[in-house]
């Protein structure tokens, strides 16, 4: 069955060309189920593979299939090929069945607009490419799909290139999405900047970029702590941090809300941006050699699971405050790899492309239900007019919050009792802190929109989204709520199979990692009472805040002023960037670069041959006189010249 | 002659009957030209199977006269190929300038199998035989639109300059026979360390490359080439920078870099001349063209100085990249003329570079097709063009010509600019193209598949890679 991988990668593709070439001709209802379906067939494809999988033996069930030598030159040879693993089978069934169920919905939300079937082939390229970036079997490969998504992203951050959107305060002047585009792309490419680099390292080391053998090479011959492998792991969660929107790189993912709400939940909350969490968790091997990467991975994700936290509590932006979210999740995630818990990272970014679709998509519900009014304080009340929506994005609130039995509890939990038990007691902390600030966010997120008095004109007339984009919410909402059953803990008598599952893949660097101090049972227990104790406090004080006493969030806002002020312009990171990077940079190329040495040197040596060439050129084609005796007669010369040569050696 | 041998050339007894069969059926049938083509048509198709199917076949054939399958089979294949798309865009052209006989098909399909004959050959007379049956039709076809003065021109420049080559060629047979007693190519190859003592030898030789540079339009054999690609029927030119090219390229490979020999040291200089000059001559001079056909017999001139390194370079990477090379030019060569043939109206017009200002915005799709064509001629990736230059310019390095690939890099990027100030114009400026009748279906999705052909080798350019690495 794994053979057939490689249909899993094409069917999208040709989605993308289908509608890419031929899609202006189509109606919207065959250009969606052409989208659509081509996701779904992979979705089934990819289920077939994984029961498959199940039923084999656990050291038969990672394959890599050839498609073809890609590239041969020299000692560098690089194959398209694909590793269908335990792994990256996991995250192509989210991909393709988070994605399937976006296509579906996005076949309402995009209804009337006049670049429908673009939409659908940009989605499908963008499923294309995501699924090249978690099948590739070598980093090259990897990489394609990884700039390949970034490329997608920023056409569809950008998809209506010419509408407002508001920067937040930050840039003055009129901003329009394609800004935003532009903004994750360059953001992205100091990432990847990183990636590039850390490649080139790689081969360096190991003469090749198949993971297999760099893996195998790097478990068996690097010492733990080696240099140059605490640099190419560090340059590697640059590139992560990019793609993942961690600090400092997490900038773009706010402003790439523009982006219509299908892309926020597909690109911008389950699959892309968890792309950094997958390429760390794969490369987990050179982690565990590098020890001191891992602390910082960790330090990073905590400190932005805090910092992003912190910034969702005061926006008034459905989608900000949603994005602000997704970046602190992401922090979760990369918390649990720091810590050596990659298979919770991973547990987490599959129970959070759930409940974080859901959110996005139960967003887009109301966006379209208020015409696309997305200031939630111009909101409430909207849940008797919008109930499936309501009662479906009140489910993954709590599952985000961290509420038991839903999937969010599950894989949270299992991060924190991990940073615990393997980090230190200061992430448990932090990390318990933000469990609560989320659940707060996301409850005064609920209450302010759904609930309390109706705050918008009644020109408007708010009502329930059509059935083809309830369905995919209730799927989704079903998924929220079971999708953690696959990781209860030993400790609550479940058997943690997704951990169990991805074992074979994590042995190699587990055999790294010291993990020796397992505290205790009870431990274990008192600290998941802790966190559905803060969740359940943070859900408790925003109703109680939002509902009950409007005047007090006045007063503690003008009490709380100075705080209130950093969160409301998010410490002013975008504002700092600006001052020291942008600008700078902005300034010193248009000056210096452009107008001195690109305009004055180098465009003067280009210019001065291209003329020098452009001279020769028309004084040669005089030779050219056409009078048919001359050219016999320079044929002569030539035969002259070469025997000549050939006689007198 | 038994039948064995019969079946090893099949794809030559193949394209004889095609032609004989569109000969009579020119002599009996009145208004011919539409069962012609059809016959052609499937002739070259059916060729074009029996081609592939020798592939596997090893040896000699008819006393040693032709080599069978493998080297032989892989360029009927081509031959057929390039034949097949020249005919299939030909009928609209030949329509449009007036000119739909079935004489065209007869010369089309009579110059294939004289370059089938020299790719197969074992012995100097079969090539010189091959290449003669190739040019004569080639002389024709060049007048073909005998109405026009360019035309005329260009047919008796052809004609007059092939002939003073042939001489030379047939004189170096002549001496090379002289110096050896034979004919046969393995049996020179074999004895060329004993032969060379001999100065005749040596002449013989060089006039045998001499003849053959001037068919691939190397410099300074070259000055033909812009004159009579001008002048001929726009798919003409592509043939004739195709296939023409192709055949002598692949008599030169049969000779120069025959495998049970080395060549000597002033071979490879001659041969490392040659191709710099025309590398530079062609791309030089093909900046200042105003005309596109005249800009792509220059870029010709200069895509036969590329494989000429590798053919100077001597080694299997070298043969290897000559005929990758080969195949990749092929399609996007014919594809250009193609373009060039479809918006090409009467009286040349729709020729110039500033004609296609604009066509981006008028024809996309087809706008798009000359994008691709021209990117992969310059050479830039992902398309096959790319790596046909890569791979004989690596060979050139392993032989030691550091400085020709260089200089051939060099080149390529001063190609560049005349390749892409075709798309430039085509997509950023205005312009007022009359582009009034139908472009046929048939033709656009001709070109399609070029083009597609030339991203496949590009991304995947093992594809033909493995089977010119596994010919005998």
């Amino acid at each position: 069955m794994h053979e057939y991988i490689s249909y899993i990668v094409l069917l999208p593709f040709i989605g993308f060309l289908i509608n890419g070439i031929f899609g202006k001709k189509f109606s919207e209802k065959f250009s969606g189920i052409i989208g659509s379906s081509a996701v779904g067939i992979t979705f089934a494809i990819a289920v077939m593979i994984f029961f498959e999988m199940l039923k084999l033996p656990v050291e038969e069930r990672s394959h890599i299939v050839t498609i073809f030598s890609w590239i041969a030159a020299g000692s560098l040879s690089i194959n398209a090929a694909y590793q269908v693993d335990q792994l990256s089978i996991l995250m192509t069934l989210i991909v393709t069945g988070v994605g399937f169920l976006i296509h579906v919905y996005s076949i309402g939300y995009m209804h009337g607009d006049k670049g429908f079937w673009r939409f659908f082939a940009y989605l499908n390229l963008f499923i294309f490419m995501m699924l090249n970036l978690v099948l590739a079997d070598n980093f090259l490969l990897m990489f394609l799909g990884w700039e390949g998504v970034g490329l997608c992203s920023y056409l569809l951050i950008g998809f209506w290139h010419d509408k407002k959107f508001d920067t937040g305060g930050y840039k003055t002047g009129e901003a329009t999405t394609s800004d935003a585009a532009k903004k994750a792309f360059v953001v992205n490419r100091i990432g990847d900047f990183g990636f590039l680099i850390a490649m080139f390292l790689i081969f360096n080391l190991f003469g090749t970029l198949a993971f297999e053998d760099v893996f195998s090479r790097a478990s068996a011959i690097i010492p733990i702590g080696d240099t140059t492998m605490f640099w190419i792991t560090l340059l590697l969660f640059l590139g992560a941090t990019g793609k993942s929107a961690q600090i400092p790189l997490f900038v773009w993912l706010p402003d790439a809300m523009a982006g219509p709400t299908p892309v926020s939940a597909l690109i911008h909350a389950a699959t892309m941006v968890t792309a950094g969490v997958y390429m760390v968790a794969r490369c987990s091997v050179l982690y565990a050699l590098a020890p001191a990467s891992m602390e910082i991975v960790a330090i990073v994700g905590i400190a932005t699971a805090f910092f992003a936290a912190t910034m969702g509590l005061v926006q008034n932006d459905i989608k900000k405050i949603l994005a602000y979210s997704t970046i602190s999740q992401l922090g979760y995630m990369f918390l649990g790899l720091g810590v050596g818990a990659f298979a919770a990272g991973i547990f987490h970014v599959m129970t959070h492309a759930f409940f974080k679709a859901l959110l996005f998509l139960g967003a887009g519900a109301v966006i379209h239900a208020m015409h696309d009014e997305q200031d939630i304080q111009k909101m409430g009340g909207l849940k008797s007019k919008m109930p499936a929506t309501y009662k479906t994005f009140f489910i993954a609130a709590l599952a985000i919050a961290g509420i038991p039995p839903l999937s969010g509890f599950f894989s949270k939990d299992e991060i924190l009792w991990k940073a615990f038990s393997d980090g230190s007691v200061v992430y448990f902390i932090i990390g318990w802190i933000t469990a609560g600030l989320t659940a707060f966010y996301m409850f005064r997120l609920v209450s302010l929109t759904f609930e309390g008095k109706e705050r918008w004109s009644h020109d408007k007339h708010p009502h329930e989204a059509p059935k083809v984009m309830t369905v995919p919410l209730i799927i989704l909402a079903v998924l929220s709520v079971v999708g953690g059953f696959v990781g209860i803990p030993h400790a609550l008598g479940g058997g943690n199979a997704i951990e169990q599952w991805l074992e074979p893949i994590f042995k190699r660097a587990n055999l790294h990692l010291a993990t020796g101090h397992h505290s205790g049972l009870t431990t274990e227990y008192l600290l998941m009472i802790l966190s559905v104790f803060v969740g359940v406090a943070g859900i408790y004080f925003a109703r109680k805040l939002y509902l009950q006493n409007p005047e007090l969030v006045e007063r503690l806002t003008t009490s709380f002023r100075n705080i209130h002020k950093l969160l409301w312009n998010k410490y002013f990171v975008d504002e700092i960037y600006d001052a020291t990077v942008v600008t700078p940079i902005v300034k010193g190329s248009d000056k210096l670069l452009w107008k001195g040495f690109d305009v004055g040197i180098i465009d003067g040596i280009v210019n001065g041959s291209a003329k020098l060439t452009a001279w020769i050129s028309s004084w040669m084609r005089k030779i050219q006189f056409g009078a048919v005796q001359n050219y016999a007669m320079v044929f002569v010369l030539g035969i002259i010249i070469i025997l000549g040569i050939l006689i007198l050696k | 002659m038994n039948i064995t041998e019969l079946f090893a050339i099949a794809p030559i007894i193949s394209i004889t009957i095609v032609s004989l069969i569109v000969l009579l059926v020119e002599a009996l049938v009145k208004r011919s030209e539409g069962l012609s083509y059809w016959i052609s048509v499937v002739g070259l198709v059916v060729t074009a199977y029996f081609a592939i199917a020798t592939l596997p076949l090893i040896g000699t054939a008819f006393n040693r006269m032709v080599t069978v399958g493998g080297f032989g089979s892989m360029f009927a294949t081509l031959f057929s190929i390039a034949a097949l798309l020249t005919i299939i865009l030909s009928k609209d052209y030949l329509q449009k300038e007036h000119a739909n006989f079935t004489e065209f098909y007869l010369l089309i399909l009579f110059s294939t199998l004289g370059m089938m004959l020299m790719a197969s050959a074992a012995d100097l007379i079969v090539i010189f035989l091959g290449l003669e049956l190739m040019s004569i039709c080639l002389y024709v076809l060049a007048g073909f639109l005998r109405k026009k003065v360019l035309a005329n021109e260009a047919s008796l420049k052809y004609f007059l300059l092939g002939a003073f080559a042939t001489g030379f060629l047939l004189y170096g047979i002549a001496l090379l026979y002289g110096a050896s007693g034979t004919t046969n190519i393995s049996f020179i190859v074999q004895n060329s360390s004993t032969l060379s003592a001999s100065p005749f030898f040596w002449i013989g030789l060089g006039l045998l490359l001499i003849g053959f540079a001037f068919k691939v339009g190397a410099v300074p054999f070259h000055m033909w080439v812009p004159d009579v690609y001008q002048g001929s029927p726009t798919t003409v030119s592509g043939f004739m920078a195709t296939g023409a090219k192709a055949a002598a390229f692949a008599a030169f490979v049969l000779i120069f870099l025959h495998p049970q020999s080395e060549n000597s040291e002033q071979v490879k200089t001659v041969l490392a001349v040659i191709s710099a000059a025309s590398m530079i001559v062609g791309n030089i001079i093909a900046i200042s063209q105003s005309n596109i056909k005249r800009m792509l017999a220059y870029s010709s001139i200069a895509h036969a100085g590329y494989m000429l390194a590798g053919l100077a370079a001597g080694n299997q990477l070298g043969k290897t990249g000559i005929l990758f090379y080969l195949v990749t030019y092929t399609f996007m060569n014919i594809g250009a003329f193609g373009i060039l043939s479809l918006l090409e109206r009467e009286e040349d017009k729709n020729l110039t570079f500033d004609d296609y200002a604009g066509l981006g915005f008028k024809r996309p799709f087809l706008a798009a097709l000359m994008a691709i064509f021209m990117f992969s001629l310059a050479g830039i990736p992902p398309f096959a063009g790319f790596f046909g230059k890569y791979y004989v310019f690596v060979a050139a390095i392993n032989a030691n010509l550091t400085w020709l690939a260089i200089l051939g890099v060099l080149m390529s990027v001063v190609s560049v600019y005349y390749y892409l100030r075709l798309t430039v114009l085509m997509y950023f400026k205005e312009g007022d193209m009359q582009i009034e009748g139908i472009i046929s279906k048939t033709s656009l999705a001709v070109l399609t598949i070029a083009a597609l052909i030339i991203i496949q080798l590009g991304v995947y350019p093992s594809s033909i890679l493995n089977i010119i690495n596994n010919l005998n």
